[in-house]
């Protein structure tokens, strides 16, 4: 079983890129039809809207989640898919063909930020890793539990601590 | 002297502090000889908790020899005297103490002002437990000041060592507590969400206390490995749905009573649930995780008894609280009553009934302390329990 490790400058950085997802997200969502314009992709802003959408729940998942790694391969899947459509919106009959290439830039930056926060994050499980230990001698008992079932039935428990009779199970 | 000192989220520091002073008449000083890192200690650490600020002594669990004592405590202890604190501050006259209320004293927090609006009304004050329960500086330190010492302790006899008296100052009694406040029935299946420290001896305490069956859930091997033998069948909420199992344990109708070792930071599984507190959590939208009780709620057995050791700071969200009214299930809460049942739990040890010494798993100087609030954190290294020397 894997366990992360919060507040490693991995983990760190992997929540950074939750909030950064969130936000993107959110722009995506309401100004779709405005950076379909900017990128001459008009047509696709349903699109855009649907992937503001995955940024969004990436995002959450990275904050809330316990193990980021998963959640950072989603966003791995996603900065492929948000090349590939920028990348078929680059070509010459396309107007605002230079905008779209900034975008390019800033996905293709934001990609390489995303593996490596991935492989930092991969990096640290393989050198946290230790088999469990087996503590399956400690029991705090003088003999096995079963023999120790009920040796305290005497102890003094107070009325305010018991169950009203009423509400009791009956003994099957 | 040298103390674990709150500087901020997971900032916990080996810092030189002032010496702590006798302050009032019912005052001691101790020198601890032995103190321990609490899962009540993380939801500082990780800042979950509210009240803390920079500078604060940490730790609530520790034991030590008297070196000073106050005018009018003078009748009960004596310079040399050998105690263990609990971690309830506890002043024996009022009416909550006349009850054996002693967590939630009338008159032991001395910022009562501040809980008495928080809380509606004040609960008792608390070594090393934020603002809201008096601030008094804690004992994972070389010398510590008791307050309501005369009240305040536990003596403990020659012929017991510091492992195994230690943890009377709160884990002990603590699932002792959890377990008795069930009223466990020989008929009874008792599920403890939970194989910390604070789980594990809820375990014993619910095998001794007669228990039919046990059922104890995490997702940490080894601490499975201890709840097992402790006596409890075990459930790890990863690999398997605990609600089905516990079913299936229970020939369909559910465990009796359940009990909350976990506390306001239960871990994301991958159910919805805890997706959504983790989220809100994340946005400051709301301060404890509740998986673990809405869990409980569903699967207890209606006129069941929710038993909660696990600590709670504030706010919960999106309780079925009408599946326990229908249920007509009981809640029994709160931090413990320590002396309540230090005498009883003292003298089983003696007795060799149960020698709390074996969770712990690392011991070491208290300087190594910062790092040890993360392996125990982080579960790293088998970590079970920590004790400290100062
Ligand atoms: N009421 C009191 O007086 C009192 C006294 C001491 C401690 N406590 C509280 O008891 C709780 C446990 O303390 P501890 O020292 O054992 O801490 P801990 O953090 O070591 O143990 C908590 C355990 O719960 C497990 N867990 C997390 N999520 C779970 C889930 N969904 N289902 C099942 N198990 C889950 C964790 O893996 C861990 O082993 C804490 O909240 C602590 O503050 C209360
Ligand atoms: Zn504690
Ligand atoms: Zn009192």
């Amino acid at each position: 079983m894997a366990y992360y490790r919060r507040n490693s400058s991995a983990d760190r950085m992997a929540r950074g890129l939750g909030w950064f997802s969130i936000g993107l997200g959110v722009a995506e969502l309401v100004a779709a039809r405005r950076l379909a314009r900017w990128m001459g992709m008009e047509e696709q802003a349903g699109l855009i809207r649907t992937y503001g959408a995955r940024e969004v729940a990436t995002g959450v998942g990275l904050l809330a989640m316990g193990d980021a790694r998963p959640w950072m391969w989603g966003r791995i899947a996603g900065d492929a898919l948000d090349l590939a459509t920028l990348a078929s919106a680059h070509h010459d009959g396309n107007p605002r063909r230079e905008n779209v290439a900034t975008a390019l830039g800033a996905v293709a930056a934001r990609t390489a930020l995303d593996v490596l926060c991935t492989a930092m994050l991969h990096r640290e499980e393989a050198t946290a890793w230790t088999p469990p230990r087996d503590y399956s001698d400690r029991s705090g008992l003088p003999r096995p539990p079963a023999a120790m079932r009920g040796a305290a039935k005497d102890a003094p428990i107070l009325a305010d601590m018991r169950t009203p009779a009423i509400l009791r199970f009956q003994p099957a | 002297m040298k103390a674990l000192v709150w500087h901020g989220t997971a900032d916990i520091r080996y810092d030189t502090v002032p010496d702590p002073e006798i302050e009032q008449p019912r005052d001691a000083i101790v020198k601890v000889t032995s103190c321990a890192i609490c899962g009540s200690d993380l939801h500082l650490y990780d800042h979950f908790m509210p009240g803390m600020e920079k500078g604060d002594i940490m730790g609530h669990e520790f034991m030590g020899e008297v070196v000073d004592v106050g005018a009018e405590a003078k009748s009960a202890l004596k310079v040399g005297d050998r105690i263990v604190v609990p971690f309830t501050i506890w002043c024996g006259e009022c009416e909550q103490c006349r009850r054996g209320n002693y967590s939630v004293c009338e008159r032991s927090n001395r910022n009562k002002a501040m809980a008495d609006k928080l809380f509606g009304h004040t609960t008792a004050g608390l070594f090393g437990y934020t603002h809201l329960t008096g601030g008094y500086p804690g004992g994972q330190a070389e010398y510590v000041r008791v307050p309501f010492a005369d009240r305040t302790h536990v003596k403990i006899p020659d012929g017991l060592t510091d492992e195994q008296v230690l943890f009377l100052g709160d884990i002990f009694p603590t699932g002792w507590q959890a377990a008795a406040q069930c009223d466990i029935q020989p008929t009874d299946t008792v599920a403890i969400w939970g194989c910390g420290p604070v789980g594990q001896m809820t375990i014993r305490s619910a095998i001794l206390l007669g228990a039919k069956q046990v059922i104890a859930i995490d997702r940490v091997p080894e601490r499975l490995s201890m709840a097992k033998a402790g006596g409890a069948i075990t459930i790890n909420f990863e690999e398997e749905s605990v609600v089905e199992r516990l079913n299936e344990l229970t020939g369909g109708k559910g465990p009796e009573k359940c009990i909350d070792a976990v506390g306001m930071e239960a871990h994301a599984t991958a159910t919805l649930d805890s997706m959504y507190d983790r989220a809100k959590q994340a946005l400051a939208l709301e301060s404890d995780r509740a998986h673990v009780l809405r869990e409980m709620m569903y699967v207890c057995r209606p006129a069941g008894t929710l038993s909660i050791p696990g600590v709670y700071g504030g706010l919960i969200d999106k309780v079925p609280f009408g599946v326990s009214m229908n249920k007509g299930l009981t809640w029994r809460m709160g931090q413990t009553h320590v002396n309540r049942w230090t005498d009883d739990l003292l003298r089983r040890i003696q007795e060799g009934q149960i020698d709390p010494s074996f969770v712990i798993t690392h011991t070491v100087g208290l300087a190594d302390g910062p790092g040890m609030y993360q392996t125990f954190r982080d579960k790293r290294d088998g970590c079970i329990k920590v004790v400290l020397k100062p």
